[in-house]
Parts: structure tokens; sequence; C-alpha cells
């Protein structure tokens, strides 16, 4: 415990490639995941991210019992359990029971492909908690790709999406294809927690996802600004989480996680200016 | 009446020709024939289920007839709508002026990052025109319903419409607001000559704006000023039953038919 914040340790750390590669996969996802946040917040998928945080875990476990890299296997994990969650509308009722049953059965199924995997142990845990040494360069261009291409989709629907989110019935009335959108989104949803689950690991992903951007939304009622913050909230929170946990060589997401929290709470108990009681 | 409605020659701001509507054997409305000039209000009555909701649906491109023609000047770009007030989630990082933006180019793709000081200029505009620039940096769910409902004014008339679509938009709010909101959507028909259809379960806030009624009940439906259609003779035909129509001071009251005026209000988006 006594190399827990072992600065030169740390340093030393730094100049390791794996490290490195981390660090950039961490940046990656914080831009991702920060700029999908509040879009998540505000349609209220906190849930629906869990548990395709959890499918995409069943996908990455699949992957390693059968010797396929383990981002292709979280990617198409979270993709199938998008599009089975896109189709469920935000009014259905049942959404939280359904997205309840299919991510415990995921878990159950993913449970039982570790069980039967015989590799090292290290890979099964990281693929719960998140591991520096998870993330390969063949899977830190895969995290690269996707990450694009979520993002340039995202730029193409982010305004009717936007609208769709916040105001459904102008939205329809206006002609915007809001189920189509939700799909979509929920999609896009899908591979950035793929994506995320390498860093932070299955159970964490809410950390980047949503607590950067619940803290941007105590702070600030301008959706441009709680992007903007949830963008920074998240990269610190990744960044730092993964240089503070190098020395200590404890799992990446217990410090992402810490951080974000931190955050979180530091601006709820600045958010007191966005409410208006007293004016 | 039907003179007017055969002069085809007249293209208003909204023409129904023979419009039915119809979901398998359950027929909303049949020939309807409907046409609303430019500057014209509309009030558009009767019980839930008539078909006043698919009607907008109709109106706004959402919903294709099962047969006859619509024409809506525009096109459905220029159609704005404003829909009842709801709760607001609290929390949601959304102000007034990003509402009223989404009236401008919500319906548009990308991220809208050119042009976007032409497009504050015009949103100002319309948060000054209802009134609600001071506000209009808060959180809308902060607000209170009076307040919300004229930033959707704003938001439909942001847009620059050539008709207005007003679902149930005075519902949950006091008096007071009631004539804020409807003197807005009065003072809009007047200045620009847009048209307004105005679906509502009670006449009486907007009684005083209204040119024309329609009056659809279980497939029947009457046009006409509300002199005409606001009788007992009338609404005892439309309703089949006999009802009575009162007058008292400046508001009529309908007795006798249950559910003519205490219909719930419903949404076009919620049948999705």
């Amino acid at each position: 415990m006594e190399n827990f914040f072992d600065l030169s340790l740390t340093l030393d750390l730094l100049g390791y490639g794996f490290v490195r590669q981390m660090l950039i996969a961490g940046a990656v996802l914080g831009l991702v995941a920060g700029l999908l946040g509040p879009l998540v917040v505000t349609r209220k998928m906190a849930f629906a991210v869990h548990g395709t945080a959890e499918l995409a875990f069943t996908g990455g476990a699949a992957a390693l019992l059968v010797g396929v890299s383990v981002g292709y296997g979280a990617l198409a994990g979270s993709v199938v359990a998008a599009l089975l969650l896109g189709l469920l509308s935000r009014r259905d009722a049942d959404r939280d029971s359904v997205i309840g049953a299919i991510l415990a059965f995921g878990l159950g199924l993913g449970v039982l492909f570790l069980y039967l995997y015989k590799g090292r142990s290290a890979n099964k845990f990281g693929l719960l908690t998140g591991q520096i040494v998870s993330v390969g360069s063949t899977d830190l261009w895969l995290l690269i790709g996707s990450s694009v291409a979520v993002l340039v989709v995202l730029a193409l629907i982010y305004r009717p999406l936007h609208f769709a989110s916040v105001d459904v019935a102008v939205a329809t009335a206006r002609g915007v294809p809001v189920r189509t959108l939700s799909v979509v989104f929920a999609v896009l949803v899908g591979v950035a927690t793929a994506l995320s689950v390498q860093v932070v690991g299955a159970l964490l992903v809410l950390s980047l996802m949503i607590t950067p951007a619940a803290a941007a939304s105590r702070v600030t009622a301008s959706p441009v600004k709680a992007t903007v913050l949830a963008v920074v909230f998240a990269e610190v929170a990744v960044l730092l989480g993964i240089l503070l946990s190098l020395a200590p060589g404890v799992p990446v997401s217990a410090f992402v996680t810490a951080v974000s929290f931190l955050i979180y709470l530091v601006c709820r108990a600045f958010g007191g200016t966005r409410s208006r009681a007293g004016v | 009446m039907t003179a007017q409605l055969s002069d085809k020659s007249v293209r208003g701001a909204v023409a129904l020709r023979g419009a039915r509507l119809s979901y398998g054997d359950r027929v909303l409305w049949d020939g309807l024939d409907l046409d609303v000039a430019p500057g014209e209000f509309v009030a558009v009555l009767g019980p839930n289920g008539s078909g006043k909701t698919s009607l907008m649906r109709v109106l706004l491109g959402l919903q294709p007839l099962s047969a006859g023609t619509v024409h809506v000047a525009g096109g459905n770009r220029r159609i704005g709508y404003i829909p009842q007030q709801r709760a607001v989630d609290s929390s949601l990082t959304l102000r007034g002026r990003d509402l009223v933006g989404f009236g401008l180019d919500g319906h548009e793709w990308g991220i809208g990052w050119r042009g976007r000081r032409a497009r504050r200029a015009k949103v100002d505009e319309a948060l000054a025109a209802v009134g609600a620039t001071r506000y209009a940096d808060e959180a809308v769910g902060l607000l209170s319903g009076g307040e919300q409902q004229r930033l959707r004014v704003a938001q439909a008339l942001v847009g620059d419409p050539r008709v207005l679509l007003c679902d149930e938009p005075l519902l949950s709010l006091d008096i007071a607001h009631q004539r804020v909101v409807s003197d807005l959507i009065d003072r809009r028909r007047r200045a620009a000559g847009t048209a307004v259809l105005f679906v509502t379960h009670e006449i009486n806030p907007v009684l005083p704006l209204v040119d024309r009624v329609l009056y659809l009940v279980d497939g029947r439906f009457r046009v006409g000023t509300p002199a005409e259609v606001m009788t007992s003779a009338t609404l005892s035909a439309l309703y089949r039953t006999n009802v009575e129509v009162v007058r008292v001071r400046d508001q009529i009251h309908v007795v006798g038919a249950q559910h003519v005026c205490e219909d719930e209000p419903h949404h076009v988006a919620d049948e999705d």
C-alpha cells in the first residue's frame, strides 16, 4: 500500500506503450461518453445503458471463450442489446422490467461463458471492472474507428434527436422521425457502451456515460454548456482515474468512478444556482 | 355554407375536400369539406374520439386520409403547432430559448452550427413578441405553466407559420394565463393573417375570437359560426339526443350531452 501514490512509479509506467494506449483509449471514450451523456440523461436511459453494458459483458465473455478479440464480442453484445432496447418506446410502461429481464439473462450467460473459459483469470476480472492491459493496439484502432463513426452519426442526427428527446409532441408534429431516431440513438449508445467496457468494465460504464452528464445538468440549463461540461467531467474522471490507478495497480474503474462521483457531488452542492426557489 | 364550400377556386390556408378518415369499419368523419381563410379562427369541438386529434394529424401530414384531399398552405413546414401544457422535468437541461429554437429548425439534420447568429436574432424576436425575454435563459422545467405556454406560442410562431394548429393549448392554465395565451394567438392571426385551427373542449375562453366552429360528433359534423352551430337544435341533431344550449352573459353552456364539455384532451404524439 505504500506505493499507492508513488509518483516515480507512475512516471515509469507512463513510459510503457500499453499505458499510453490506455490513456488514448480513455481520452477518446471520455469524449464520446461526454457527448452522448446529456442526451442519455435527458431521455432517461440510465438503466438502459446499464443493461447494455451487462450484455456487452456477455458478448465479451463469449469472445474470450471462443478466442476472438473481447472488443468485437462486447460490440456485438451491446449492439444487439441496444437494438432490443431501442425498439421499446420510452413510453412503454414495462421498459424497465424488460431491460431488467434481458440484462439478468445476459449476465447469467456471461457467468457461464467465464466459467467455461480456461484462460487467464485476470481477463475475466477485467471484463467486469476494467483493466489497463485489456486495451491492445488492435482494440485501440477498433475503439477509435467506432468512436469516429458514433460521432459522425451523432452530428448528423443531433438536432432532431435533441428535439425529439425534450419535446416529443411537437417534434412528432414537425415530422421528426421520432421512433427511428430512438433506435439509431440506442445503437450509438450501445457502441459507446461496448467501448467503455474495455476501459472501465461492464459494471461501471455508468460512471462515464451518466455521472458526468448528471453532474453537468445540476449546474447549467444550457444544453450546449451541459454537453461541454459533461465532456470535461468525463475526461477528467477517466484520465485522472487511469493515472491514479497506475502505481497501486488497482482496477481503473475504482478511481474513475471515485473522481466522477466527486465531481457529481461538487456540482450538486453548487447546483443551487439553477433552482428558482426564493426568486 | 354550401356555396362557400363548393367554390374550389378559392384556396384558403387550409382546404379539405370530401375528406374521409376511417380505421377499419370505424368512420371518424366522411365528406368533410372545410376551407379556412388566412387570418380565420376556427374552433374544433367535439367529444372524445370524434377525430379532432386525427384531424390535426391529417393536417400535419402524419396521417393519410382514407379518401378526399387535403391542402395546407406552404406545406406542413409552415404549420405552427401548439400542444397543451404538460409538466416538464425540473432537472431538464433546456432553456426557454432552446425550446423556441426548435420551432425554427429542430427538424433539420445536423448540429445547426452555421447561421446561428441569424437564428439567435429570430429566436430573440419571437421571445420578445410573447414577453418571454426575461426568463428566456432559465430552465423550462422551473417556469410556471403560463410561462411555458408563452414559450410554446413563440416556438410555434418563430417559423413564420401560415397555419397555426392549437391542440388544447389553454388546458391546465388559470384564467389570466388563458387570456394571455389566446390574446397572443389572436394578435398573430390578425397581424400576419395566420389561419388558426383551435382544438378545444371549452369554447368559452376563446369565444370572442372564434369566426367559425367545426363540431364533430360520432362521424357527423357541422361547420358554421358559433351562432349557427352552438344552438340547441343543431347540437341535438349532432348528438342525436336532447341537448340544451344555454347562453349566460357572454358564455355558452351545453347541457344534457355528457362529455360535451368535459372530455379528456389528448395529444398528437400520444398515439404513437
